[in-house]
């Protein structure tokens, strides 16, 4: 049986979603229309925005759906003019989106440096916008928001969040942050791929990145994704009502890096010294790359990945390891273990038997090395 | 269904139901077979990026293109976007013009796109058509200059579903050095495209148009001579980084299998659907007398029906009927109470704009609904008719 630990890639959709989009998709509306079908459209629509807004404690009326966590990323930072300031473990679709961005270190443990931050906002005297993602989707490390957000306004700049990884993992609370802007996925959460949501503070007005009618409040044009939405919708109450469920994965996790580290005393746990995801590790092992490691996870049938999903397709090393100071060749022996609400213990144990034959197969490869040479 | 209509859906150009048999296809991508399709070192990513690249070939083929040439999108108002400031805004960064054409009786989010061109310094010349809805192919070539980079004529109109001569207009493109995008939305699945015979460069597609579900689409971007874009999104640099971002892969699945059935059955779906709106119009005309066809009903795609009754007011005709579903414009425009900016290109009145509905025809229209909408609607007019000419008598 294949197990699956990539869930900070994609994860499976929950019955639940299924069974509403596929009763969403018997029917035949667009939320535009005035008659009755784009009516009961509409109704399916607000109805998850609803409880999209409820998933991160913001009101209805600021949630923008979009096509994804990358478009919202990019309406984020291409909606406001001025300056970009962003960290440097930022997912590729922030970096990407403002190539121009100033970028804040992090330490080695992956947390964003509050001082550096201060130093760049200093005497700036056009609109700033900060993006500080919730927590990290290679390490799970989480930033200190709350922090962000009253520095950052104490110098007037907005503050844009990427919650991707971190929405239906941990408790967000836009009212508690105080964040301006906050980037969702369903497919993260146990909903579809190609919906996502920007939240926008009341007042604020991002300039639209796809022009057109006028839905989504003038604010993102193209007929709305009805049964993505309705499944974002009842993905994120699921969510909500699964937290502390979820939060009890770090057990699992924790008692896997144990068990990790004892059959690889020199494996490196990136990140673990922070607060993280309850769900992610981050995992070196000295002397193998990560993607030699994901391709012998793989035919062992265990699905785990080497950085993102995005760019797991390069061989360069992981942007957001080199950030935390590891070298070249200790970045590319990193691997990501992701777990899901569903993952159980069984699994676990059998992807560290894997795992661990592998890592002493090194040894063994590396000795043989030794003795050739 | 709960709520809901044993009404009469005569919408299709607003959207269009998921076809059963794609529904059947796409569902398992939810939970049995998911993946990451951009995670392709292990085999859920594998599988997923297999049926996306299923899924591409047959969009592909729709269009007669290669399947490197499809950039999934979530729909066509994102193909539209992309393509029109994505070619514009690339040729300005590298000074090579700043010039669109296009037609005043383009989609919304055609003109909108030109609009944000304009507050980027590019300049756009909107050509007029003509009472049947068709743009002049010579207005086409006048309107090209030094500085042209793109022309964007819409295959099918979405209120009067009249097809605008391509060919010819991609004849003149080609001939000029100029990229001729088209947003095909209405047109895909229902009338013959040859991106190569019909020298189109960019071409717009959108999944619930045709039988698949909302939030997907895509665009044909020509690899020879090759079209260059500047990108909307940008992230993770998927689809050859014209599009970044996670591909929906039970979406993707969805259009491929819509585009694999509305080809196979356009032909015999044609002929069926003009025959539903051959009925629909005499029974309209015979018990009504004059009723005005708006637009051209030779070049025309059979699902479109755009009709006039002379001195009614269409938007309280709808309100009378709510057990049949028929629009008096585009949807993404129909909560706006002005008439149609199409109907008025074409040289209607404001009054008889506001007198016109579109009635859209589609996979699972019968006859029987055919008749029962006729009905409603003669019966409709009849009321408000001699209301019109009691109030007159008073």
């Amino acid at each position: 049986m294949d197990i699956y630990l990539d869930h900070n890639a994609t994860t499976p959709v929950h019955p639940e979603v299924v069974d509403r989009m596929t009763s969403v998709l018997a029917q035949t509306g667009n939320a535009s229309s005035v008659h009755r079908f784009g009516r009961l459209a509409r109704r399916m629509v607000d109805d998850a925005r609803e409880a999209v807004a409820q998933l991160v404690e913001s009101s209805a009326a600021n949630v923008v759906f979009t096509s994804g966590g990358t478009e919202a990323n990019n309406l984020a930072l291409c909606g406001f003019s001025g300056q970009a300031v962003v960290s440097a473990v930022e997912h590729d679709s922030v970096l990407a989106a403002r190539a121009d961005a100033s970028k804040i270190p992090v330490d080695h443990k992956g947390v964003v440096d509050l001082d550096q931050l201060r130093e760049m906002l200093v005497g700036r005297d056009e609109q700033v916008v900060v993006s500080v993602m919730y927590a990290n989707n290679e390490t799970g490390v989480i930033q200190p928001i709350a922090e962000i957000v009253s520095l950052a306004k104490k110098h007037g700049a907005l503050v844009h969040c990427d919650a991707i990884q971190a929405a239906g993992k941990l408790s967000v609370s836009m009212r508690e942050l105080g964040v301006d802007l906050l980037s969702l996925s369903a497919h993260k959460i146990g909903g579809p791929q190609g919906v996502g949501a920007l939240v926008v503070r009341n007042g604020l007005d991002p300039e639209p990145l796809l022009r057109g009618g006028g839905q989504e409040r003038r604010r993102r044009a193209g007929t709305e994704n009805v049964s993505g939405i309705a499944g974002f919708g009842v993905a994120a109450t699921l969510a909500a009502d699964r937290l502390s469920e979820f939060a009890s994965i770090a057990a699992l996790r924790d008692h896997m890096e144990h068990r990790l580290s004892d059959a690889a005393p020199d494996a490196i746990f990136h990140g673990a010294s922070r607060e993280r995801l309850a769900n992610t590790s981050c995992v070196g092992l000295p002397g193998m790359t990560g993607e030699i490691q994901v391709m012998t996870l793989d035919l062992a049938g265990v699905a785990v990945s080497a950085g993102s999903a995005c760019s797991s397709g390069k061989v360069t090393p992981s942007h957001v390891l080199l950030a935390m100071g590891a070298d070249d060749e200790t970045a590319k022996s990193a691997i990501r273990v992701s777990l899901g609400a569903d993952t159980r213990a069984e699994e676990i144990d059998r992807f560290v038997d894997v795992w661990s034959d592998m890592a002493g197969r090194r040894s063994l490869n590396n000795e043989k090395r030794r003795s050739v040479a | 269904m709960s709520g809901a209509p044993t009404a009469v859906y005569l919408d299709h150009q607003a959207t269009t139901p998921v076809d059963p048999r794609v529904l059947d296809t796409m569902l398992p991508w939810f939970s049995e077979t998911f993946g990451n399709a951009h995670s392709e070192q292990h085999i859920w990513g594998r599988q997923a990026a297999d049926a996306v690249e299923l899924a591409r070939e047959k969009v592909a083929s729709l269009i007669a293109a290669e399947a490197r040439e499809i950039v999934f999108t979530s729909g066509a108002t994102e193909s539209n976007n992309l393509a029109i400031k994505g070619a514009v805004r690339f040729a300005m960064r590298h000074g090579r013009g700043k010039h669109v054409v296009t037609v005043v009786t383009e989609h919304k989010c055609v003109l909108e796109s030109c609009e944000a061109l304009v507050e980027d310094g590019a300049e756009v010349t909107y050509l007029s058509v003509d009472h049947e809805g068709f743009v002049d192919p010579v207005a086409v070539e006048s309107a090209i200059r030094e500085d042209t980079v793109l022309v964007s004529v819409m295959a099918v109109n979405n209120e009067i579903g009249v097809i605008q001569p391509l060919a010819r207009i991609g004849e003149i493109c080609r001939a000029r050095g100029v990229l001729l995008h088209t947003d095909a939305a209405q047109a895909a699945g229902k009338i013959d495209l040859d991106v190569n015979a019909m020298m189109i460069d960019l071409l717009s597609v959108s999944g619930h148009k045709m039988y698949a579900p909302k939030g997907i689409g895509a665009l044909y971007v020509r690899r020879r001579p090759r079209a260059r874009l500047l990108a909307e999104m940008s992230g993770g640099g998927q689809e050859r980084g014209f599009r970044s971002g996670t591909l929906p892969v039970a979406l993707t699945v969805a259009l491929g299998d819509a585009a694999e059935i509305a080809q196979s059955e356009l032909a015999a779906e044609g002929v069926r659907l003009s025959s539903l709106r051959a009925d629909m119009l005499a029974q309209l005309r015979s018990r009504l007398g004059e009723v005005i066809v708006n637009g051209s009903m030779d070049n025309r795609v059979p699902g479109n029906l755009n009709v006039g009754f002379a001195g009614v007011d269409a938007e309280a005709l709808m309100t009378e009927l709510p057990e049949l579903a028929i629009s008096t414009g585009s949807a993404c425009t129909s909560a706006s109470v002005e008439p149609s900016y199409v109907l008025k290109a074409l040289g209607l009145s404001d009054a008889d704009a506001g007198a016109s509905v579109r009635i859209g025809f589609g996979r699972y229209t019968t006859p029987g609904e055919v008749n029962a909408a006729a009905e409603m609607i003669v019966e409709a007019v009849e009321n408000q008719r001699s209301g019109n000419s009691a109030r007159a008598a008073e």
